[in-house]
């Protein structure tokens, strides 16, 4: 029953432009954020390290681009009814939903392979860190995909789903950083600020793009889609009528 | 069979549906009428598990809709309030969606797709994306998802809003052709609709049970239930009123514009032999004589009005 879900939506992204669109920034986006501002070049390591670093950034505002027309559109153009009357849990929408969203970035990201390519024939990488880094760069998308998911449900216009998706990606990606850390080390016990720390994406997705598999790094982002998921469950659930 | 019982929906401080109780039978079509805002798609939304009652249950086929959602939802075919439709795909594309999470088996979807297609004629639109469809045809790809897998339980948010004389003929025959062995649950508020295929009617105001007949046994509360109706081509409607005032048993009559002369009997008076024998003794030239079996839509108002007015009463009176 997922999979019809998820080959409806993902059908759905492809009958307008948005699927043929997003793709071409994706991946011109991608090289540029590579070759020039990563010196790709210049850096003489036959790694792929210039390319998954600017990865965070690129999804920060790509993803939630995908995920914001999740739940909103349905929501506004009322199908949300037609599909939740239909012989299908809750759970099986919002996953087929998710799942198709996330296998589109999935493909997106595939489509960078000509990066591997030009590494390979340049020089000799680790290709299992390569390998590593993209499992680590899809699944840190899956990460940001599930807050728009649970945050599109919210709005019933894309383009507050857009920015509030945004801006909650934004501080789960940087929670580790001083921007974040500093709300909360003046009052919150030890325990707390090390645990937003933990919070963040970037630090988890940096040693899978080195090529080092953590499983406690693999294991978040599954905890982190799950949770929002879950989430999105309660969300739709208490929106739905509105 | 569905069965409501005490259901409650409160939005907030706002109560939509008020503890509402009745049952639906096979091979009944129920017409479920109120005004804009008395709670008729509110209810349908909890019959077809869409919405979670405040309070109260809805059981169909024997399975509550809460407890069995997905057992509850396989079971009916829902026409949602204004046909919504994913408007990216085409009705071809939709209508396979939809009979693949209905569980049909290829064969058989593809029979029932053309099945469908045939009985809503929607033939010419079946390769254009739903989004670029007139309201008409909108309507008829919402009633062809409702109806793609046979379902036993049928409900339908105003099916023929929206639709041509013609094509609310074609949606009037479509239910009646499909209510000898199923429920279909219908919200309106065209009475006529009511007349022409419901076999019993619910009205509902402010969230409240108000009525649940025949709509044949609704209509005979009207005032003008056994009223006698008449033209007469030779004569000033006014004079004639005048004189028909004066019959025993008569409690009023109405002129309309068109000249048409109507005798509202007093309660449970017989009345048709009296104006027939006066207009004879008065030899009137009568184009059209009949007796009335009474308005609906004036038992409506009575009805959703009169509620209104009484609860007035109640608050001046406290």
């Amino acid at each position: 029953m997922i999979s019809i879900i998820l080959k409806r939506e993902l059908a759905s992204y492809f009958a307008t432009p948005l699927a043929y669109v997003f793709i071409i920034i994706f991946l011109a986006l991608a090289g540029v954020f590579t070759f020039y501002m990563g010196s790709f070049f210049e850096r003489g390591q036959a790694d792929l390290l210039p390319f998954f670093s600017f990865h965070p950034w690129l999804y920060l505002f790509l993803v939630p681009a995908i995920a914001m027309r999740l739940w909103a559109e349905e929501r506004k153009s009322g199908s949300i009814e037609l599909l939740l009357t239909l012989p299908i849990t809750m759970w099986q929408a919002v996953l087929g939903k998710f799942l198709a969203a996330w296998l589109f970035c999935g493909l997106a990201l595939s489509l960078t392979f000509p990066m591997w390519l030009t590494v390979a024939w340049l020089g000799e990488p680790d290709h299992g860190a390569i390998a590593t880094g993209y499992l680590g760069s899809w699944l840190m998308a899956g990460g940001f995909l599930a807050i728009g998911s649970c945050v599109s449900a919210l709005t019933k216009n894309q383009v507050i789903a857009f920015i509030v998706g945004l801006v909650v990606c934004f501080l789960f990606l940087v929670s580790g950083f001083p921007l974040v850390m500093d709300a909360f080390s003046g009052w919150a016990p030890a325990v707390l600020v090390e645990a937003v720390a933990s919070l963040s994406f970037m630090t988890h997705f940096e040693g899978l793009s080195k090529g080092v598999i953590d499983l406690r790094d693999i294991l978040f982002f599954f905890a982190v889609m799950a949770a929002w998921l879950y989430a999105n469950t309660l969300v739709v659930e208490m929106k739905k009528a509105d | 069979m569905i069965e409501i019982n005490h259901l409650t929906k409160q939005f907030g401080a706002f109560t939509a549906v008020d503890d509402l109780s009745f049952t639906v039978k096979p091979g009944e079509v129920l017409g479920f009428l109120g005004p804009n805002g008395a709670g008729k798609s509110t209810t349908m939304k909890m019959i077809t598990g869409f919405l979670t009652p405040s309070s109260g249950s809805v059981k169909v086929c024997g399975h509550d809709v809460a407890d069995e959602p997905v057992t509850a939802k396989r079971l009916m075919g829902y026409l949602p309030e204004g046909a919504p439709a994913y408007g990216d795909m085409t009705v071809k594309a939709f209508l396979e969606f939809i009979a693949q999470v209905r569980g049909l088996d290829s064969k058989t979807a593809q029979q029932r797709i053309q099945a469908v297609v045939e009985q809503v004629n929607l033939h010419a639109v079946l390769e254009k994306n739903i989004d670029t469809l007139s309201k008409g045809y909108g309507r008829r790809v919402g009633l062809a998802q409702a109806i793609l897998h046979d379902p036993q339980i049928l409900i339908l948010d105003e099916p023929t809003d929206g639709l041509d004389p013609n094509q609310k003929h074609e949606v009037r025959k479509l239910i009646s052709s499909m209510a000898q062995d199923k429920i279909i649950i219908v919200s309106t508020h065209i009475l006529e609709e009511v007349e022409a295929v419901c076999s019993r009617a619910v009205v509902i105001a402010d969230g409240k049970l108000l009525a649940d007949d025949k709509p044949q046994a609704l209509a005979a509360q009207s005032k003008y239930h056994n009223a006698v109706s008449l033209t007469i081509s030779d004569q000033d409607a006014a004079a004639a009123a005048a004189g028909l005032k004066t019959l025993a048993g008569v409690a009023e009559v109405e002129v309309n514009a068109a000249g048409r002369i109507t005798v509202l009997p007093q309660a449970d008076a017989e009345i048709y032999a009296a104006v027939k024998a006066h207009a004879e003794q008065q030899s009137w030239a009568l184009q059209e004589l009949y007796v009335e079996q009474g308005r609906l839509d004036q038992v409506f108002r009575k009805i959703t009005l009169g509620e209104e007015l009484s609860v007035n009463q109640l608050g001046r009176a406290a």
